[in-house]
């Protein structure tokens, strides 16, 4: 009689392994970290032309050597606009989700360990936010700060310049902080309201974990609510939170377009993907690679973000992944 | 069921109160105040319009007075369509709004059950990787890539369907409209209703229903549906609110003139009244959709409604 050893598998290299059986996950990572990592780093190189140099000469040029996605009615390099907008598309959806899920999480984790009447009364909260039309609230808020951010952003690119900068070097900085600047209150507030799934799902997840022993034995010990709430229930429910976060960028993603579609989110000159795709939907006449290139990238992006998010749940939901 | 539905009618009452309060407020920081025009407005009109409109009033006192007006189904007066009641943009441009929903509502719910329910069946097998993949892409491209795109091409170059405006009666002018805006959902739909019955399919019972010889079509439709059904019936509620806030965007798209369009002109000429008309309006719709899909819940789900 042999005895066959083998190495066990911890539940994380289990999922890991799931996770690189699943092919459309992969095909997502690498596509994914390719356009990340082309709107990270392309607008430092000089590849890159500047996103609102303006032309005479080049208007409305089919995508050719010089030009690789073409130009648009003045003139203005598609390829550079695409990256640029990325960038911000990306760095906004990244910043927003953190948002929403530090928010959703805390909640969700307080309103499950809390448990009887503080989390009904949590619960309650979270159904009347859900019965609300955000998108139409958000918009209302935007126009409420556009003048407000517009200040805000000057004193930013002030504060960053020295007084005797150059022009270019001004606009460098501009081009750079202005969308940011403007855009993060609008942010804030759509990832404050977008962290009632999460919040849900974390609760849920808590429910079940605090009743394991682990959790009695903590409390034997006399260690504080904080600790075992935070140290030892939350880390336990990392699955869930990392599955959720994934699926809420591409909505956040889709949200800031469809504002800066309705001409509500950024503003021209600054560019993100919604902008470039509003800009691109009015041209597509003359220009229909102008809609074509950011449209491909940012259903590229949300596409892969959602084969990720799709894989990180049958990988890490051991229910989902049985049948 | 009486007490559900009274319980969920408080809780709508209380989703409206607070968008109310959230909206009185956003309206009161708007920059540039509730007037503004193209032309000056003289201070001695303004002051007697901001008397009229009972701007010169305390806040808490401005606050009771608009929402004792607003449950009295008075919405006041627009100040950019030189003061038409917003009752009457309401009626009229809603009924648009509520047909284009409506129709889209039902065209995802055609598309996209069906596409589940077979998903589910062939589980694993081409027809499935296909369902799903369409889906997928349907979710990746939204509205404002696909409706620039269809109605340049189909609308203008080829001139098969109108890729403008809308008519009541004209099926025509649906079309095109109707199709992007419901594609999305008939996304969400499809996957939501292929995990629903899957859920149901891995149970015994089911098992025990194919040893006896029940043909396979039976226990789908007679035996899964129902259980089945319930994550996409959870979804109509957010459905209806995202549907809501789609159309501001196909009906930017369409050029239909619908509601949103007047809540995006309001916004931009701070036109108060309409804002908040419309708003709440909304905000009652979503309650609305919210109670008819936890109804449908109810409905489907025996163990939900013992629960209650």
């Amino acid at each position: 009689m042999s005895l066959v050893i083998q190495k066990g598998t911890s539940l994380r290299a289990d999922a890991m392994q799931r996770l690189k059986k699943n092919r459309a996950a992969v095909m997502g990572v690498y596509c994914l970290a390719l356009i990340v990592l082309a709107c990270l780093v392309l607008p430092f190189t000089p590849w890159l032309k500047d996103p609102n140099a303006q032309s005479l000469i080049d208007q409305n040029l089919a995508p050719c050597a010089k030009y690789w996605f073409g130009t648009d009615n003045v003139g203005r390099d598609i390829f550079s606009r695409v990256f640029y907008g990325g960038r911000i598309s990306i760095a906004v959806a990244v910043l927003t989700t953190l948002v929403a899920a530090t928010i959703g999480v805390t909640y969700g984790a307080i309103s499950g360990y809390a448990g009887s009447k503080v989390d009904a009364l949590m619960m309650r909260t979270v159904d009347v936010l859900y019965g609300m039309p955000f998108l139409i609230v958000v918009i209302l808020f935007g126009r409420v700060l556009e003048k407000e951010t517009a200040k805000w952003s000057n004193a930013v690119v002030d504060l960053l310049t020295a007084d005797n900068a150059s022009a270019a070097k001004i606009n460098d900085v501009r081009t750079a902080v202005e969308p940011l600047v403007t855009m993060a209150p609008l942010f804030i507030a759509i990832g404050a309201l977008s962290w009632l799934t999460i919040s849900r799902i974390v609760r849920a997840q808590v429910l079940t974990v605090k009743k394991l022993e682990f959790v009695e034995a903590a409390r034997s010990l006399g260690l504080s609510h904080a600790t075992i709430l935070f140290r030892h229930i939350l880390p336990n429910c990392v699955g869930p939170i990392i599955i959720y976060t994934t699926l809420t960028i591409p909505g956040i993603m889709l949200f800031e377009a469809v504002l800066s579609f309705l001409g509500l989110g950024l503003k021209p000159p600054n560019s993100s993907w919604g902008v470039l795709i509003k800009e691109g939907a009015d041209l597509m006449l003359t220009n229909p690679w102008y809609l074509f290139f950011p449209s491909l990238f940012f259903s590229l992006t949300l596409l892969s973000l959602n084969f990720i998010g799709d894989g990180l749940r049958d990988a890490l939901d051991p229910k989902s992944s049985k049948d | 069921m009486l007490r559900v539905l009274f319980h969920r009618l408080l809780q709508g009452f209380v989703v409206l109160i607070v968008l109310f309060t959230i909206t009185f407020f956003l309206c009161r920081a708007l920059p540039g105040g509730p007037y503004v025009s193209e032309k000056e407005i003289p201070a001695h009109v303004k002051e007697l319009m901001m008397k009229r409109d009972g701007y010169d009033q305390p806040v808490h006192k401005q606050y009771l007075m608009r929402l004792k007006n607003l449950l009295q189904g008075d919405a006041g007066l627009s100040t950019r369509l030189s003061g038409r009641p917003v009752n009457d943009v309401i009626a009229q441009s809603f009924p648009v709004s509520f047909q284009l929903g409506l129709i889209s509502m039902f065209v995802a719910l055609a598309v996209g059950v069906p596409s589940g329910v077979i998903a589910s069946w062939k589980k694993n097998m081409d027809v499935d990787f296909i369902v799903m993949a369409v889906a997928m892409i349907g979710l990746c491209l939204p509205s404002f890539v696909v409706g620039p795109i269809v109605g340049e091409l189909i609308g203008r170059k080829w001139q098969l369907l109108p890729a403008m405006g809308w008519d009541a009666f004209d099926p025509a002018t649906w079309l095109l409209p109707m199709l992007v805006l419901g594609m999305v959902y008939a996304a969400y739909l499809a996957r939501l209703t292929r995990t629903g019955m899957l859920d149901v399919l891995s149970q015994d019972f089911v098992r025990t229903a194919l040893a006896k010889g029940v043909p396979m079509r039976r226990i789908l439709i007679k035996h899964c549906l129902r259980g089945g059904l319930v994550p996409a019936a959870a979804y109509l509620g957010p459905a209806f609110a995202g549907i809501i806030s789609g159309s501001l965007v196909i009906e930017l798209v369409f050029q239909i003139p619908g509601l949103g369009r007047h809540f995006i002109k309001a916004i931009e000429t701070n036109d108060v009244n309409v804002i908040m008309g419309i708003v709440l309006f909304y905000g009652g719709l979503v309650v609305l959709g919210n109670i008819i899909s936890d109804f449908l819940i109810l409905w489907l789900n025996p163990r939900a409604r013992a629960q209650s």
